[in-house]
């Protein structure tokens, strides 16, 4: 009933947003402009608001840990005392030490979590205590979560609710559903309660932002996702609305595992890597910020510093800022020579934006400073340089005895794991004799444990020791220096019959992915989006995309998805009428949604992509990723 | 004020009863409800039974059968048009509009103890309630059928006998029961029993004998044994007015007929043949009556129902009088006259209508025209009046359509369902309140399905609640039809059904199999696009292997887990097992819900499967979660023997490495107090390295075949770490390093002592040469290995290090060197 309610609700609240969304973009340049996406944080706001005041009177808040950060850009601490939250408290899955009557639990659908509750719901029976409890899942909650209460004989005592908080604007094109659990989940466990998740927020998209002419995506997930969505809009009333995108697509993260696994080169990439941006934003420790205390910083559009770097190649950034510094001097310079009428007008214009400016600009040059110190050195070069040589399938001996070193002499776990991920994916697998020798080494240096770990790549496909059939992909590779590209072709469609493989090798040539080598790549004019990664590679993700736009469809890639292990799809939206609408903006944005997570990488090469082909991208993903949340999640140490 | 009605008849009843409505109990519905008639009720002879009939309201049958319960005390209709029989114990029985026995409840024990006496069935906006005076003089209250809760009111004092009259109310969202004992009036609500005193009722009376509230609950009259009757606010707080009938005994019935929004108050009693209408004036206007009858009030009016007819009384509307009064001037009258005119071309028509439009009323006119059409019962007054107001906003600019539309399509509506075959009365004032989907119910609920469809259509209704919703409810009926075949039956749903939008088989699947036509419910499910729908239903038709396939089609993982979970519970553990084995997407869920919940099971799955690599797994993890020593290694011995039958050697070498480690970690641990209980081999060897324990650490080197490389990385930092550049020394010299000399260069400087590091240099591979050099700061020897080696890139390399002051000499050697190396 309440969710039908609180569905209502948000609907009608749409309902009376939409009619001012237009408004927002009337600036026009060379750049479709983008829908305004902070009436999703307003809708998800309203319902909480709704759902905290369905249980009156004063309350204490418990949050899921990795709820927080959303829950901040959604409602801060002032808007949660407005409605009578006194306490808050983060989920630790401790006994808890609150006195209120009142106990709301603000959570995600996760078992574990749930059977806390039961167990603090049950200790305060024991002790005569009586309370009213009460658990908002987000986004949606899940029977399993109500089996569980029920089997700890707490269903009666606990109200459960819903609140659909499937979207975080992280930026203007940037949408996150912050679900890093998304690619454990359905990838490696199998489990695939998130599908429904990803078509809600899609649907929610369409019901706010207008429905879509034309759906393209890869991998089975993305099938589901697509699936589910068409089912929910089947199912909702249909909104007749101008759209305000034109395509959508759909793409798995283990359809392209390869970019996520590079270490990152490009500004927000490398932020990303080494300091962690946080539901978009950043901890700048004291060796960025040159004092004693650590800065939050939001890294989005809205800094200006930020934006004219965030997409530049590392080695670019620290030049651009000097020379930004520079202006800035300059800005500030005018005041000499001013009368006092201009002085005033200086104050009271510009000063107050140059001084954030300033202090952007600082702690930006504090940060590429760091970088610069950490990934100049000698060891970040020869990585690099063992990740193209990879990428390239070029001296992979020196590769393996590079690895073997890294693990031996402890460097970084994640980093050796990346790195023989790597090599298994772009070389179909490893040949017995290094898979074992190799994880020998690595579980001497960091514990049997990552056995499981082990197991669990191999399960992904990241991992794998080779058949012993299968070194016929070497043959092939050397079968296509001999004959044209069509034999190879299909000798690779009756190779990839044997097993799931990655191919890696194959689809690189087929779609030009690393770009020859020997040729110099000025990275300050990038001529693809292979600067993303210094010009090594092209992230297979967007390659793909860029594909499928250019062809609008699958048509002349069949050999490419039969080697991604098919599952592709591409589908005409009901309603457009295409030709009427082709010139309008909304023609010109595609959507894209990573599922399992996508890379910043991976978004700056879909911006450079954008800006070649005049159209604008946005991204929703389920999580921001990188090569270290990927792996983290494979991990199977702790829990 | 002067109080205006008219009577109109509705119908001519369409029954044929012998004695009229005698000795019957009779319940109307209103709305135009049904009509139930319980027929010799009143005989009580033991042999003849009642017989229960039910009529539409022009006396069209619908049901009959007798009565074979218990002695009904009140029948009635609930706002969805069931019928409700209240029987002497309290049982309260309820039947469809077709006769069907639905459900039934209980008024509680207190009620069946001490019997029924008097019941009265209510409408609040909380639903259908009951209220019940018991023989022990207590009221018990139910304010929602559908959701029973009793409420004991408490007890009226001083009561001894059953109380002269009584009616419920509705309050402050609460339903109360007024109770008259004599002249003595009282409120109970849940907590309190309340004397109140009408304002300024007159004084000669000395027993309120008949009270009722009218329709919307704001009005209440009182009947006095003096003939009068008061009239005023059912709080009590206003009198309306005070009017003497003149008649002194107690009267059959009473209700309110007054209009919403009326000035006047008006109620209507009855006695045997004699019906009196008294308002606000002094004056009163009586009726006749030939037959038996029953009032039934309305929300405008009240219907008076005979054996033979049936009508409706009513305050003449506002826009009626103002047209239709004798020499009326109002706009609406001149206007409806101009047409008059104007349709017999005189051009009287234009006087009139410029009279009209000399006062500017032509939009008034409209208006009055338009909404008295909607208070006419026949359609050519109807007409007659719309074509005036059409007429007039012929000279209208600017005159919005909407009401003069909407009005036209409501009337076709209304006229279509007050049809004598369809016999529902309604007022265009009831059919605003009750809504098209409610009205559309109530056709669906009486099988006129093409009729229904037809106002859907016709009035526009969204598919979704219109017209699907008619072709659902029509094929829930249509599966129930025992005659017809399972093929026939389906093939005719889907054909009907096969474009609508929003239509959910599943539902109607769910009602073929309540009519117990199983075959036919997997048929129709069958047509169900969405598998999730069908789930729920093949469960409870005990489908489980069908309802876990479908869950899994669905792609809902949450689906899926609630076939897992009901089918943990119905089958036994083998079976379980089994079906999920087949299923490897149920599976996979199962497996994580017991990882968190149910270890155990997870075990017993990996182990009908014979799956020893995942048990072997499940050890290993169960083996770290365990602080105790002697678990652990048991832990990982059964880990051992699982790999080991899974054919994995690795895995089981390994683990059978783990288990020394933690063998030699303890003992080392006893003997030493050194912490390295749980450290992976390398952190252990590098902690006894560091404390000093090179021999045990050159055990584990050798026990535990590391690699030499990674025995010489470790011992290298270790000693640099201790600043042992002796032993360093000892040690670089034992053999060969397998990893070259440059890391002890680098291991060196990296803690400052370039004098060790230079030591090394020597002995570093050519190919090490130049970064060796260049880790010293040796410029010189970085400049002459480069040149020896003609590498054009260790050249350039060692160039971008010099500085262009101090190594000017160094850095013309170089390029001559670079230059002759890029010619080769």
């Amino acid at each position: 009933m309440s969710t039908i309610q609180t569905e209502a609700a948000v609907y009608s609240a749409v309902q009376s947003v939409v009619g001012s969304l237009h408004m927002a973009h009337t600036e026009w340049k060379d750049a479709p402009g983008l829908p305004d996406f902070s009436l999703l944080k307003r809708l998800a706001r309203d319902q909480l608001i709704f759902l905290l005041e369905q249980l009156p009177g004063k309350k204490d808040l418990f949050i899921d840990a990795d709820l927080m950060s959303p829950l901040d850009r959604i409602a801060n601490v002032t808007i949660l005392k407005q409605h009578e939250v006194d306490k808050l408290y983060k989920v630790e899955l401790k006994p808890i030490v609150s006195s209120s009557d009142q106990l709301c639990f603000l959570i995600r659908p996760r078992i574990q979590t749930v059977k806390w509750i039961s167990d603090l719901v049950n200790a305060d029976k024991v002790a005569g205590r009586f309370r009213r409890y009460k658990i908002i899942f987000t986004p949606q909650k899940f029977y399993a979560c109500e089996t569980v209460l029920e089997e700890q004989g707490v269903y009666g005592d606990v109200t459960t609710d819903e609140w659909n908080f499937y979207i975080l604007p992280l930026d203007d094109d940037i949408l996150s559903l912050e679900l890093p659990e998304f690619f454990r989940d359905n990838f490696l466990e199998g489990d695939q309660r998130w599908v429904t998740t990803a078509g809600s927020a899609l649907r929610l998209l369409q019901s706010v932002y207008g429905s879509f002419s034309k759906v393209y995506g890869i991998g089975r997930c993305a099938k589901m996702v697509y699936e589910s969505w068409r089912e929910l809009m089947e199912d909702g009333e249909q909104r007749t609305r101008q759209p305000e995108f034109a395509k959508v697509f759909l793409v798995d993260r283990d359809v392209d595992f390869v970019t996520p696994l590079c270490s990152q080169v490009v500004y927000e990439g490398l932020v990303d890597d080494l300091f962690r941006i946080k539901c978009g934003s950043v901890e700048f420790g004291p060796d960025v910020t040159s004092s004693d205390k650590s800065i939050k910083v939001m890294l989005n559009s809205q800094d200006k510093v930020f934006s004219e770097i965030r997409n530049e190649h590392f080695s670019n950034v620290f030049g651009f800022l000097s020379q930004k510094a520079k202006n800035l001097q300059t800005a500030y310079d005018k005041r000499r020579g001013m009368d006092i009428q201009q002085m005033k007008a200086f104050v009271a214009d510009e000063l107050k934006g140059l001084k954030q400016e300033h202090r952007l600009l600082s702690l930006h040059i504090g940060a590429s400073e760091s970088m610069m110190k950490k990934k100049t050195k000698q060891d970040f070069q020869e990585l690099l340089k063992t990740e193209h040589s990879l990428l390239e399938g070029f001296e992979i001996r020196e590769c393996i005895t590079y690895i073997e070193e890294h693990i031996n002499r402890q460097v970084s776990m994640i980093d050796s794991l990346r790195l023989l991920c790597l090599l298994s994916i772009t070389e179909n697998g490893l040949l017995s004799k290094d898979y074992r020798s190799l994880k020998a080494q690595y579980l001497q240096s960091y514990g049997i444990e990552h056995l499981l770990t082990f197991a669990n790549l191999r399960q992904l496909g990241l991992l794998e020791e080779q058949q012993a059939g299968e070194t016929l992909t070497v043959m092939e590779s050397k079968v296509g220096k001999l004959v044209n590209d069509k034999t190879v072709g299909k000798l690779t469609d009756a190779f990839s019959s044997l097993a799931k493989k990655s191919n890696f090798r194959a689809l690189s040539k087929r779609l030009a992915l690393v770009p020859k080598s020997g040729e110099e790549y000025d990275l300050r004019v990038p001529r693809d989006m292979a600067y993303v990664f210094s010009g090594a590679y092209i992230p297979l993700s967007c390659k793909l995309i860029e594909q499928v736009l250019e062809r609008d469809g699958w048509t002349g890639m069949e050999e490419v998805t039969r080697m991604l292990n098919g599952q592709e799809f591409a589908v005409t939206g009901g309603s457009s009428s295409s030709e009427a609408r082709s010139k309008t903006d909304a023609q010109r944005i595609v959507l894209v949604m990573f599922l399992g997570g996508c890379t910043f990488s991976e978004i700056s090469a879909l911006r450079f992509l954008g800006k070649e082909r005049g159209c604008r991208f946005i991204v929703v993903t389920t999580a921001i990723t990188n090569s270290s949340r990927l792996l983290e999640a494979l991990l199977d140490n702790s829990a | 004020a002067h109080l205006d009605l008219k009577k109109i008849e509705l119908y001519e009843m369409g029954w044929n009863l012998k004695d009229g409505l005698r000795e019957c109990l009779v319940a109307a519905a209103p709305y135009g409800g049904p009509i139930a008639l319980l027929k010799g009720h009143y005989r009580r002879s033991p042999s003849a039974r009642p017989q229960l009939e039910i009529y539409s309201s022009s006396g069209l049958p619908l049901a009959s059968f007798p009565w074979k319960s218990g002695v009904v005390k009140q029948l009635g209709w609930t706002v969805s048009d069931d019928l409700l029989c209240v029987q002497e114990d309290g049982t309260v029985l309820v039947y469809d509009l077709w006769g069907g026995f639905k459900r039934h409840f209980s008024m509680g024990n207190e009620v069946s103890q001490s019997q029924v006496l008097e019941t009265k069935i209510f409408h609040s906006p909380y639903g259908t309630g009951v209220a019940i005076l018991t023989g022990a003089l207590r009221f018990t209250l139910a304010t929602n059928i559908d959701d029973i809760k009793l409420r004991r009111l408490p007890e009226v004092p001083g009561l001894q006998e059953a109380p002269s009259c009584w009616a419920v109310l509705t309050q402050d969202r609460q339903s109360k029961v007024l109770v008259a004992n004599g002249s003595q009036l009282f409120i109970l609500d849940n907590t309190a029993c309340t004397p109140v005193t009408p304002p300024g009722l007159s004084p000669q009376a000395s027993s309120i004998v008949h009270m009722c509230v009218s329709f919307s609950y704001k009005y209440l009259a009182l009947l006095t044994d003096s003939g009068h009757v008061w009239m005023g606010t059912s709080n009590l707080k206003e009198k309306l007015s005070e009017v003497d009938t003149k008649i002194k005994t107690p009267p059959k019935q009473m209700a309110w007929c007054r209009r919403p929004k009326s000035q006047q108050p008006s109620a209507v009693v009855m006695w045997d043949g004699l019906l009196i209408v008294v308002g606000e004036c002094k004056e009163t206007i009586q009726y006749h009556l030939d037959d038996d009858s029953v009032l039934v009030p309305e929300l405008d009016g009240v219907r008076i129902i005979s054996g033979t007819h049936h009508e409706l009384l009513q305050e003449v509307p506002g826009a009626c009088e103002e047209i239709f009064k004798i020499a009326s001037m109002a706009p609406g009258a001149l206007l409806l006259e101009a047409h008059k005119e104007y349709e017999k071309e005189s051009q009287k028509a234009d006087e009139y209508l410029r009279e009209i439009k000399e006062q500017s009323l032509l939009s008034e006119a409209v208006r009055q025209c338009v909404e008295a059409a909607g208070h006419e019962h026949e359609p050519e007054t109807q007409k007659t009046l719309l074509r005036a107001a059409s007429f007039g906003k012929c000279f209208l600019s600017n005159f919005p359509p909407e009401q003069f539309v909407s009005m036209c399509r409501d009337l076709r509506v209304l006229n279509a369902v007050r049809d004598y075959t369809v016999g529902i009365p309604l007022t265009h004032t009831q059919f605003k309140q009750m809504t098209v989907q409610v009205l559309i119910d109530r056709l669906v609920y009486r099988k006129l399905y093409p009729l229904a469809i037809e106002v859907c259509r016709y009035l526009k209704t969204p598919e979704y609640q219109g017209v699907s919703r008619v072709l659902k409810h029509w094929a829930c009926y249509k599966v129930q039809q025992k005659e017809e075949s399972d093929e026939v039956i389906a093939k005719a749903v889907s054909v009907k059904l096969a474009d609508a939008a929003g239509i959910s088989y599943s539902e109607i699947a769910t009602k073929a199999y309540e009519s117990g036509r199983t075959e036919l419910a997997i048929k129709l499910l069958e047509f169900e696009p969405r598998s999730g729908e069908q789930v729920p239903l093949l469960l409870k038709m005990k489908k489980s292997p069908l309802a876990l396939s479908k869950a899994i089609e669905s792609g809902d993982t949450d689906l899926v887990y609630t076939v897992v979970m009901y089918l943990k519970n119905e089958l036994n553990r083998g079976d379980f097992f089994m079906m999920l084995r087949n299923q490897p997407v149920a599976l996979s869920l199962y497996k994580q819900f017991c990882k968190h919940q149910e270890q155990d099971t997870l075990k017993d799955l990996f182990n009908q499967d014979d799956d020893h690599e995942e048990l072997g797994n499940f050890y290993v993890k169960a083996s770290y979660k365990d602080q105790r020593l002697e678990a652990r290694v048991a832990l990982l011995q059964s880990a051992v023997d699982e790999y080991y039958k899974a054919k994995n050697d690795f895995s089981a070498k390994t683990t059978e490495d783990e288990m020394r480690l933690l063998r030699f970690q303890r003992k080392l641990e006893e003997e030493k107090g050194e912490q390295l209980v749980g450290f992976s081999l390398h952190d252990t060897m590098t902690t006894l390295l560091s404390v000093g324990l090179h021999k045990h650490a050159e055990q584990l080197y050798k026990d535990f075949r590391v690699p030499d490389k990674r025995f010489w990385w470790l011992k290298l930092k270790a000693l640099a770490e201790k600043e042992d550049w002796e032993e360093l020394e000892k040690f670089g010299k034992t053999k060969k390093s397998p990893v070259g000399y440059l890391p002890f260069v680098e291991v060196c400087i990296k803690h400052h002592n370039k004098y060790e590091a230079k030591k090394y240099v020597s002995k570093v591979t050519p190919e090490q040469k130049v970064k060796a050099h260049l880790a010293v700061g040796d410029m010189e020897g970085a400049a002459e290995a480069a040149i020896e080696r003609r590498n054009e890139s260790e050249i350039s390399t060692v160039l971008s290090r010099c500085s262009a002051t101090t190594d000017h000499l160094l850095m013309e050697r170089l390029n001559r060197a670079k230059a002759t190396a890029v010619k080769k």
